[in-house]
């Protein structure tokens, strides 16, 4: 707070707010425009994701997840599939493990285009956010092709994936890496660089590797303080020990603070650049065979109890899940990117301003069903 | 102007029907004022109007979408769809608001914006008033939006909109200081306040290098701290802070609806081609240019051509700038008035003082033109 004290007033930013990214509330106290406290009123979006998930099949679950996180609904499947068969001890057919690669990381691009789009968006830019959109419709198209959805997939399945890739689908897919790759320097060109941009974020609410660890931030938001965290390397699933990528963490991009909105901002635009990578690299080498084990049509794992973690475009995404041998689960807990990177906006918004508040938001990457579930 | 009044009421009118002659004379400049406001007042709807279809268009183009195709051919007439649309739209006054000074602002908006057409040099006899401290009064004029945008943000009664009224008049206000000081640059180098009589100053060969713009190099560098200025106190992108629509969601017109939110948008519009037209005649010669001759109808009606062409340019570099750059935080905004802009002012203004003193009235490329042939 400032010398010249005035008064403090409370203000109502959402439900209904553009930038709070969904229906996320935050009760500002506020003098003039500097925060001195922003508190996050969330639930807003609870389904009971959790409890639905003891009441129903492991199989009949997997549809409910594409609503944890539907910018990122392959992740989310693949999550949750993972889970069930480290519990059940199923092995996955090595091309639907490709599968899962493949569209896991094409979902992660569109997921943090949305992402950057909608952080420049914030910062006042219309037009990246919607030269964002117009190449994740592309995506949209090469998703609808392979599953029939634009938006929740419901591509994985217990012990494989629903659909094989339809002919020339894979043709396709690297027709469109050969577009993209170019536009995310075009895409830089129009704002990464852009000064206003630049000034707006590289000094702005900086969070230190130990406060981030401390907060439990996870994914980018982690990586973007500096922490060389990645689950695809440190705790490696599928098929990426196999494939060769680089984690980008943040640096101070721009002469910034470490940890800065900056940085949390590059390290997504830098993350796909890998992923694009990884595609590439499965392209090449994906097998030809089954899709999907055979699993019996009610899975009963056998009792005991399982926590199984996955690198979502919004970090960590476990589930922990608990079986007594029935058909249903007999608990699940679901932990997500962006409920721990909600808990810290109080901290960090201290003493900035309102329109930064939009952009440690927009930085940190919030949807809002993943926090409420 | 008063001339041509006196004639046509007296050699026409009068001569015709002499019954005329017991009306009083300011019932005629009367009447000649309100016939020249509603002429002007169609122009400025249509510009403004037209101006909002292409900036939708423009926009469309440069985020790569079509933009209103519906309404007529390309979506033109969308601008009249929309008009109406909020015509027919049920006006909402608030419970909670200061209802006289809430229904009272978007007129003090509009005033401000349209006070400021009736002094424009549209063409060489193509004016409705050509005061002799022209661009002071529409310095003067438009200061009248921010008290408009301030009541406005002040009587909605919403704690959004009174941040985007603060935002509004701390913006403008600062940012009068870097435009003041450019147009005094002008009024310097031109002599005098009149905008046609500095958009004659600016006569030169081919009549585009006698533009102030090129008249020396400090008046070149106030040509963009004007512009800079004139943007943010448009309230335009980058220095859009007071509608901040990720921020503020609208700012100070968050509670209007109808007709008076159109109000402030006709402004805002109405102000895209005034700066365009304040830029093009302070610095880009105004009507001048190539056989715009003032003494022939012909003349007369290129240089009205060049006046709008130029002030649409402008209109279009603004679209340009909007839908290409993010907005500033409000102390980087402030820091850039007052740490720049106001610096960069006074050396423009100093500076062109020691340049006439040095080279007296010479412009630029008299200069060179001099040196060249050996003084």
């Amino acid at each position: 707070m400032s010398a010249l004290q005035s008064d403090i007033w409370t203000l109502n930013m959402g439900p209904q707010h553009p930038s709070t990214h969904g229906v996320i509330r935050f009760i500002l106290r506020t003098d003039g425009e500097i925060i001195s406290d922003a508190d996050p009123d969330i639930g807003f979006l609870h389904r009971g994701m959790e409890k639905i998930a003891e009441l129903i099949p492991y199989a009949s679950f997997m549809p409910y997840t594409d609503r944890l996180d539907y910018l990122a609904a392959i992740n989310m499947n693949w999550g949750w599939a993972l889970a069930v068969e480290k519990l059940a001890g199923i092995e996955v057919p090595r091309r639907a493990e490709f599968l899962r690669v493949i569209t896991g990381e094409l979902n992660r691009i569109s997921s943090h285009l949305i992402g950057v789009g909608a952080l420049a968006s914030d910062m006042g830019a219309f037009t990246p956010f919607l030269h964002a959109i117009r190449d994740r419709e592309r995506i949209n198209d090469l998703f609808e092709e392979i599953c029939g959805a634009r938006l929740t997939y419901n591509y994985c399945r217990i012990g494989g994936v629903s659909e094989d890739a339809p002919p020339g689908w894979l043709n396709r897919l690297g027709d469109f890496l050969d577009y993209y790759e170019p536009m995310i320097d075009v895409f830089n060109d129009l704002i990464t660089n852009n000064k206003i941009f630049v000034e707006r974020l590289r000094k702005v609410a900086p969070v230190s590797a130990q406060m981030a660890i401390d907060y439990g931030l996870v994914g980018p938001n982690l990586r973007g303080s500096g922490v060389k965290f990645d689950l695809r390397k440190q705790e490696p699933y599928s098929i990426y020990p196999e494939l060769e990528f680089d984690i980008p963490v943040g640096i101070g991009y721009h002469h910034g603070d470490l940890g800065s909105c900056f940085d949390r901002y590059m390290v997504r635009i830098e993350e796909i650049r890998q992923s694009v990578k990884i595609i590439r690299q499965c392209l090449k080498v994906i097998p030809e065979g089954e899709i999907i084990a055979k699993v019996p049509r009610t899975l009963k794992p056998p009792a005991g109890e399982v926590y199984c973690r996955t690198e979502a475009p919004r970090g960590e995404v476990g589930f922990y899940v608990i079986s007594d041998g029935s058909p249903k689960p007999a608990r699940v807990k679901i932990r997500t990117g962006s409920w721990s990177a909600m808990s810290i906006i109080r901290d960090l918004s201290r003493g900035w301003m309102i329109a930064d508040l939009v952009a440690i938001i927009g930085s940190l990457d919030i949807v809002a069903p993943e926090v409420d579930r | 102007m008063k001339q041509t009044i006196d004639i046509v009421i007296n050699q026409y009118l009068i001569a015709k029907w002499p019954v005329l002659s017991k009306v009083p004379m300011w019932a005629y400049y009367l009447l000649w004022m309100l016939i020249i406001g509603a002429i002007i007042l169609g122009v400025a709807s249509l510009i403004a109007g037209i101006a909002s279809w292409v900036e939708r268009r423009v926009a469309g183009r440069m985020q790569s979408r079509i933009g209103p195709n519906r309404v007529g051919p390309i979506g033109f007439f969308q601008w009249i769809a929309d008009g109406l649309k909020c015509l027919f739209k049920e006006d909402v006054t608030p419970t909670n608001v200061d209802w006289p000074l809430f229904r009272f602002a978007p007129y003090l908006v509009f005033i401000g914006m349209f006070g400021a057409w009736a002094v424009l040099p549209y063409s060489a006899r193509i004016y409705a008033a050509d005061l002799n401290v022209g661009i002071l009064y529409i310095m003067a004029i438009t200061s009248l939006v921010v008290i408009g945008i301030l009541m406005g943000g002040w009587a909605s009664g919403n704690k959004w909109s009174l941040f985007g009224a603060i935002r509004s008049s701390a913006q403008i206000v600062s940012y009068e200081v870097p435009a003041g000081l450019a147009v005094t640059t002008m009024i310097l180098v031109s002599g005098t306040m009149s905008m046609q009589g500095m958009v004659k100053a600016q006569t030169g060969p081919l009549g585009i290098f006698g533009w102030n713009i090129f008249n020396n190099p400090f008046t070149c560098i106030a040509f963009f701290v004007y512009f800079i200025a004139a943007i943010a106190e448009g309230n335009r992108t980058p220095f859009d802070l007071p509608e901040a629509e990720s921020e503020l969601v609208a700012g100070y017109n968050t509670e209007y609806s109808g007709m008076r939110f159109v109000f402030f948008f006709f402004a805002e519009w109405a102000n895209m081609f005034l700066i365009g037209a304040v830029s093009a005649t302070l610095f880009f010669g105004g009507w001048q240019g190539p056989f715009a001759n003032p003494d022939t109808w012909w003349g007369v009606t290129i240089g009205g051509a060049y006046f709008f062409g130029k002030a649409c340019f402008f209109i279009f570099v603004l679209i340009w700038i909007r839908w290409t750059l993010p907005r500033l935080r409000v102390d980087q905004l402030m820091a850039m008035c007052w740490k720049y802009l106001v610096p960069i002012g006074f050396v423009c203004l100093i500076g062109s003082l020691l340049w006439m003193s040095i080279f007296g009235n010479r412009i630029f490329f008299g200069l060179i033109s001099a040196v060249a042939t050996g003084m």
